[in-house]
């Protein structure tokens, strides 16, 4: 395998780029951020998104999707982060889909992941249940009743929770927080009894909720594989979110990093372009060091993902957690490098700031993965 | 059996026929590899043997074309040697200034006479290169060397020091910066010319390092001799060569980021210890070691990445301008951790309880990683106005 684009891919990533750039930009999201919107994304936007056939790009076709594979995702959500594009393409394509074609049944596979690659439908994932991304801590509970489940939950940091026609919801059916076995998948329509749902209003002005299942009751027929062995494919589905955010906080890097290197071009004081001192030169030499990196670093877990690698989760968190440090990097050096009107609202490098942050966060934070990059490295 | 099969399989049982036993164990640096020159250094006997096999098939340099000495092999031919050699643990044969510098800056701008009469005593190990490039005052700001060279009609007349000159005490002949004009701006009038160390007006002195070796000279020359015919494209263009041949110097040096080996942090878990889920104990060290491999390993997975750039057609990317700074960095920073890991272990400077000092030693010389072949301060400077736009102050 060669680490470049294929021919596919570059078209894909061209349509992208054009698409996004028009209908989905900075200004649109403050557009949908002043008006209060409770989707946090444009329905019309979104239904063109999914007839370009973004939506099940890394759908197999035998379930509706383009078969694309996760590098033309990732090419996508890359070209998203550039934009800070606002869509289900996370919650609903890389998260929700990936979940179901994981963890799923043949059945529900079938049922859901052709209506997710149409639009019909979103899926989201519930997982977290504290302040941090610990998969591990889960200890909502799946109680067996005869055949049916009964859940107890309270999830956090759940993606377009609003907008979600179903969320794969994570419980243990048994052990306790910490063990790996035990944890539990089901896929709970919105609609049912007991589940309720409350938006929650993120810096990054995204969507985002709290979902509450208070002995939510669910047939056997809801849940993932069989009770208590979620694990393996949660983790590949999680290792998989992890790197497709990462190819967004690629983008979003690039993108602050050009902004910030054409105001730099421009601001003069002393009398001349800020950007001829060596004082900003070297930290602007670096971070295109660091971007180049991560550049190489996503592209390679975004292969190893459809290479089926055996390595894939120390290269998830490799590519996680060198993203996390450049989108901070780039992001302070955006705010600091374009001085007071940096930190004006008016000025939209602030916003890939705030953006930065909550993808820093989501599956995993730079503190997590690089602990688990060493953990997997036997040390 | 497709051909490249053929030429495996040809090459594989040339090896295992042809490669000494002693050239199949691993070398401790690159200090062990086989230099060549009029008085080689030999550390096993088997060295020129092992080299003169290889050269008759032009493969020292298998890349190069075969008039030349060069075993004119293709990119995919090449791999697939490099992998036989490997297989077996095969050494290289020969490595030299020669051919990683001198050679490629003589296919891209000497004459086909120069080519034919210094090109395949490199391949065959017989000539040593060093190369004189600093000057005292000429360091960063390499183009305001002063070495003259004067016309002498069929000759120049060098005049003048440089320093950092690898090696040039062991070597025979130096390709050399020298100021043939000194009225135009400071790039203009530079040239390019070779010479033969073994001449009076040519005095080497060895620079005792940190590291307590010697691997770079002072080098003097007074009235030393060149001739004209050995002066690399045109008077004046040794600006030119120069910088393109600092491209290949700095590939080699970045090369040392990639530097693998056994895991660093497994190897702190065995001399310091680990917690119950298997964590070295010290978290802050720790963190310090994943940082590093984390960044070794997007640093290899870039290096990848441009190769496979050039190899599809897409040329060669900005990407390139950042491998001297970063590789050399990083190669630093291996060393900060080796000594932190190694503890005292890592401090003996001499005997054989501290293995020579080979630690602290390679710490020390990796300090110069940054300065030598443009500092990453000039690295800096270039990917900043060259790849970034940014102006002039």
């Amino acid at each position: 395998m060669t680490l470049v684009l294929n021919e596919e891919q570059l078209m894909l990533q061209e349509s992208a780029a054009g698409f996004l750039a028009s209908k989905a930009t900075v200004a649109h999201l403050r557009g949908l951020c002043d008006s209060g919107d409770e989707l946090g994304f444009d329905p019309a936007v979104w239904r063109e998104m999914v007839d370009m056939g973004w939506a099940g790009i890394a759908v197999p076709e035998a379930y509706g999707g383009l078969g694309y594979g996760y590098t033309g995702l990732g090419v996508v959500l890359e070209q998203a982060g550039r934009h800070l594009s606002a869509s289900p393409l996370e919650a609903s394509v890389l998260i929700g889909a990936t979940a179901i074609n994981c963890l799923g049944t043949e059945s529900q596979k079938a049922d859901w992941l052709a209506a997710i690659a149409a639009g019909e439908k979103q899926v989201t994932l519930a997982l977290q249940e504290t302040g941090a991304f610990d998969p591990l801590a889960v200890a909502s509970t799946a109680v067996q009743d005869g055949d049916d489940f009964v859940l107890t939950a309270e999830k956090r940091m759940v993606l377009d929770a609003q907008s979600a026609d179903a969320f794969v919801v994570i419980a243990r059916s048994s052990g306790a927080a910490g063990d790996t076995d035990g944890l539990s998948a089901f896929l709970v329509p919105a609609d049912a009894a007991g589940l309720s749902r409350a938006r929650c209003d993120m810096v990054d002005s995204r969507q985002c909720g709290v979902v509450t299942l208070d002995g939510v009751r669910v047939s056997a027929d809801a849940l993932m594989g069989s009770a208590g062995d979620a694990w393996a494919a949660l983790e590949r589905t999680l290792d998989i979110a992890a790197i497709g955010l990462a190819a967004e906080m690629l983008g979003l890097s690039l993108e602050a990093f050009e902004r910030t290197m054409a105001y730099i071009r421009e601001r003069k004081q002393f009398g001349q372009v800020i950007g001829s001192f060596q004082g900003l030169q070297h930290r602007a030499a670096h971070l295109f060091a660091e971007l180049e990196l991560a550049r190489s670093i996503v592209l390679k877990a975004l292969q190893a993902v459809d290479a089926n690698d055996e390595n894939l989760s120390r290269l998830a968190s490799a590519a996680k957690a060198k993203l996390c440090e450049v989108a901070r990097l780039a992001s302070n050096e955006g705010i600091q490098m374009h001085g007071g009107v940096g930190m004006t609202d008016e000025y939209d490098i602030g916003l890939f700031l705030k953006r930065a942050r909550v993808l820093e966060h989501l599956m995993g934070d730079y503190y997590y993965h690089l602990d688990r990059f060493a953990r997997i490295g036997g040390y | 059996m497709t051909e490249i099969d053929t030429f495996r399989q040809e090459t594989r049982e040339w090896l295992e026929a042809n490669c000494p036993e002693s050239m199949r164990q691993p070398v401790s640096g690159f200090e062990d590899i086989y230099t060549g020159g009029r008085r080689p250094e030999i550390d096993i006997p088997e060295q020129p043997l092992w080299c003169e096999r290889m050269a008759e098939r032009g493969w020292t340099v298998p890349h190069w074309p075969k008039e030349y000495g060069g075993g004119g092999l293709s990119g995919e031919e090449v791999k697939v040697l490099r992998e036989e050699m490997d297989r077996i643990g095969a050494r290289r044969p020969l490595d030299s200034f020669g051919i990683s510098m001198l050679g490629p800056a003589l296919l891209k701008f000497g004459s086909e006479e120069q080519k034919l009469e210094h090109l395949p005593p490199i391949c065959r190990g017989e000539i040593r290169w060093c190369q004189g490039y600093s000057e005292p005052s000429a360091g960063s700001d390499l183009a305001s060397l002063a070495t003259r060279a004067d016309d002498q009609g069929d000759h120049y007349l060098i005049n003048g020091q440089k320093v950092w000159t690898s090696y040039a005490d062991k070597a025979d002949w130096i390709f050399c910066l020298v100021r043939t004009d000194n009225t135009g701006s400071k790039h203009e009038g530079i040239s390019f010319v070779l010479f033969d160390m073994d001449q009076p007006g040519v005095t080497a002195k060895p620079i005792r390092l940190i590291s307590g070796s010697s691997p770079f000279c002072e080098t003097f020359f007074d009235d030393a001799r060149a001739d004209k015919r050995n002066l690399v494209g045109e008077e004046g263009q040794g600006w030119t060569i120069a910088k393109y041949l600092l491209t290949h110097e700095r590939e080699m040096i970045s090369a040392f980021g990639t530097a693998g080996g056994k895991s660093l942090g497994k190897t702190a878990v065995e001399l310091m210890g680990a917690d119950a889920e298997g964590r070295l104990r010290n978290g802050i060290l720790r963190q310090d070691i994943a940082q590093y491999q984390l960044d070794t390993l997007a640093f290899s997975a870039t290096m990848e990445r441009v190769g496979d750039e050039v190899k599809a057609g897409q040329g060669l990317g900005p990407a390139s301008s950042i491998f001297k700074y970063y590789g050399t960095e990083l190669n630093k920073r291996r060393n900060e951790l080796n000594l932190a890991v190694g503890g005292e272990a890592a401090l003996g400077w001499s005997g054989e309880r501290y293995n020579d000092g080979n630690v602290v030693r390679s710490f020390l010389r990796s300090k110069g990683n940054s300065i030598e072949g443009g500092t990453s301060e000039v690295q800096l400077n270039i990917v900043a106005k060259r790849v970034l736009g940014l102006p002039d102050a």
